[in-house]
């Protein structure tokens, strides 16, 4: 039996394999399905300082092999997350990383700073890649400048481990992933939602009340393995893959493009036990190819 | 109520209109608790739809431990499970969201109002209410009479009244035109589904009656568990919720519905 540990920064995975923030609620959704503590870790749905109602209905289509969802955000705000969420998940078995957003600087550094004071929230994951948002969100991830300055001002109010979640709406997404190592990134998660829109032809409107939303689902896989590559190469700090990954396969080409740990996002919709499927599945795939260590197949891509 | 993923074994599959087929489900092993109103989500049989489809539980069969399910056909996920065959196994996450509130709720003098396919729930209510010894009133409003599904069946379990918008069945109209809800008092609950403008004329007749009243909504979602937040309704007392979790049955006086 292979070794499945990993480590993103100084903190430590049982297995590499995380789900997504806003496709695994706060896990206690999924665990009639599954044992939610298997997994490395549960990255809980995108938190803000203030409660935000999110976008009108309709927020959601499907698309050939993907969909696209356009939510904004909606949630309680930090303290309802401190006050009623966090009690009941601290002791869920794995661990809880919470996904951060905003809509000014001074957003993102209160709410990170209201977070680091949880002793089981180990880690945040700062999104700088929201499409779904008029302020804010990606437009702090689409620019070197304005990535670096939210990612640093957070660096000095945060002093857990600090992932970045980076967007693909970018001409060379290799050079904010180099910003936000520079700015005191302790790894970055790539891709968030690709940037998409679509259009009811018999009504002459678009399908989303926001017009454009982000895209998900098996569809952007090619593009996220192709960002995850050239971000591993270009720098020096853990990389995390997610985009379209459905089953232990797709897994195991993140981590040999460089990924050293995973997010399953829209597959949980479609499985919702998809996750604990994808563990025993790269478990399965490093004892058939003789590999003792996942680390073993990180960035093993032979060229 | 625990949710299940299950493969369950297709028993039976046919089309009963032109456009909507009735889906029958067995299991090898007792079926879970479910209410009427609640519903499954159904992993489809295509390479070409990603996402599951949500469908209300249209009936229940504890002897023959089956769950039948009416489908309207409206795109190529609802098309392939039609599609599917005896022998066919469907992979299927239930039951999901709230129901009616017939379980924590006393009602004497129910009325269930049902539109189009969406009498669907309306069947597994009126057994549940059958169950304990109520006789429920049914009233289906469809285009003409070939819209107007599963007469029969609902028949075994209390009266059923008609409209159609061509008269071509029962009173010419829409439900809300007919002479049954001429007397107020005839009912002390109302329990709806159906297309949205349906239901919110259904709505503005209880809330103008003072009956009360739920609809089961209809949205698109993904996840069907509260997970992604993308199937929400505003509510007056909680902002937008998902139809999923809290729904999709929902008092009306929660909705901020203008009526």
């Amino acid at each position: 039996m292979a070794n499945l540990k990993t480590k993103i920064g100084s903190l430590e995975l049982k297995n590499p394999v995380m789900t997504a923030s806003g496709t695994f609620g706060y896990g206690s959704e999924y665990a009639d399905f599954m044992d939610i503590s298997r997994l490395g870790a549960i990255i809980v749905k995108g938190t803000t300082l203030k409660r935000r109602e999110g976008n009108p209905y309709p927020r959601m289509a499907e698309t050939p092999s993907g969909m696209l969802n356009a939510v904004g955000l909606q949630n309680k705000g930090v303290d309802y997350f401190v006050d009623h969420i966090y009690p009941d998940i601290k002791d869920i078995g794995t661990n809880i990383i919470v996904n951060v957003s905003g809509s000014s600087i001074e957003d993102y550094v209160q709410t990170a700073s209201v977070i680091n004071t949880l002793d089981c929230i180990p880690a945040i994951e700062l999104n700088i890649s929201c499409p779904n948002v008029k302020q804010g969100g990606m437009a702090f991830g689409v620019k070197a400048e304005s990535a670096a300055s939210v990612i640093s001002a957070v660096r000095k109010a945060y002093d857990k481990t600090l992932i970045v979640k980076l967007s693909p709406n970018v001409t060379d997404i290799t050079e904010i992933a180099r910003a936000a190592e520079d700015s005191g990134a302790d790894s970055v998660s790539l891709i968030n939602t690709m940037l998409g829109m679509a259009i009811d032809a018999e009504r002459r409107r678009p399908v989303l009340s926001t017009v454009t939303g982000g895209m998900s689902g098996p569809a952007v896989k090619p593009v996220a393995l192709r960002m995850v590559w050239q971000v591993a190469k270009a720098v020096k700090i853990p990389v995390i893959g997610l985009g379209g990954i459905c089953c232990a396969t797709d897994a195991v080409e993140f981590l040999l493009a460089g990924a050293s740990a995973i997010q399953i996002g829209t597959a949980n919709f479609i499985d919702p036990s998809v996750s604990e499927k994808v563990i025993d599945g790269i478990e399965e795939y490093l004892d058939r190819h003789g590999f003792k260590d996942v680390s073993e197949i990180i960035g093993a891509l032979e060229i | 109520m625990k949710k299940y993923q299950l493969d369950l074994p297709v028993a039976d599959n046919r089309m009963i209109s032109g456009n909507a087929t009735l889906l029958t489900l067995t299991h090898a092993e007792p079926l879970p608790d479910m209410a009427a109103g609640q519903f499954a989500e159904l992993l489809v049989p295509s390479a070409k739809v990603l996402l599951r489809r949500p469908v209300s539980i249209h009936s229940i069969n504890r002897q023959n431990n089956t769950v039948e399910f009416l489908i309207q056909i409206v795109g190529g996920g609802t098309k392939a499970l039609a599609e599917l065959e005896k022998g066919d196994t469907v992979n299927v996450v239930l039951p999901l969201g709230n129901g009616f509130s017939y379980r924590t709720v006393h009602v004497a003098k129910p009325l269930l109002i049902g539109g189009g396919v969406g009498v669907a729930p309306l069947l597994f209510l009126g057994q549940e209410l059958a169950g304990n010894g109520i006789r429920p009133t049914f009233l289906f409003g469809g285009r003409s009479e070939s819209f107007l599904l599963r007469l029969d069946e609902f028949r075994k379990y209390g009266d059923v009244f008609r409209t159609t918008e061509d008269g071509s069945a029962g009173e010419k109209g829409f439900v809300t035109n007919h002479s049954l809800l001429l007397d107020s008092d005839s009912f002390d609950r109302i329990y709806a589904c159906g297309p949205t403008p349906m239901l919110k004329a259904v709505a503005k007749w209880a809330k103008e009656h003072e009956t009360a009243c739920e609809v089961s909504l209809e949205h698109k979602m993904a996840c069907g568990i509260g997970a992604c937040l993308c199937c929400v309704e505003d509510t007056a007392d909680q902002g937008n919720v998902c139809v999923c979790k809290d729904g999709p049955v929902f008092p009306i006086e929660r909705l901020k519905w203008q009526i």
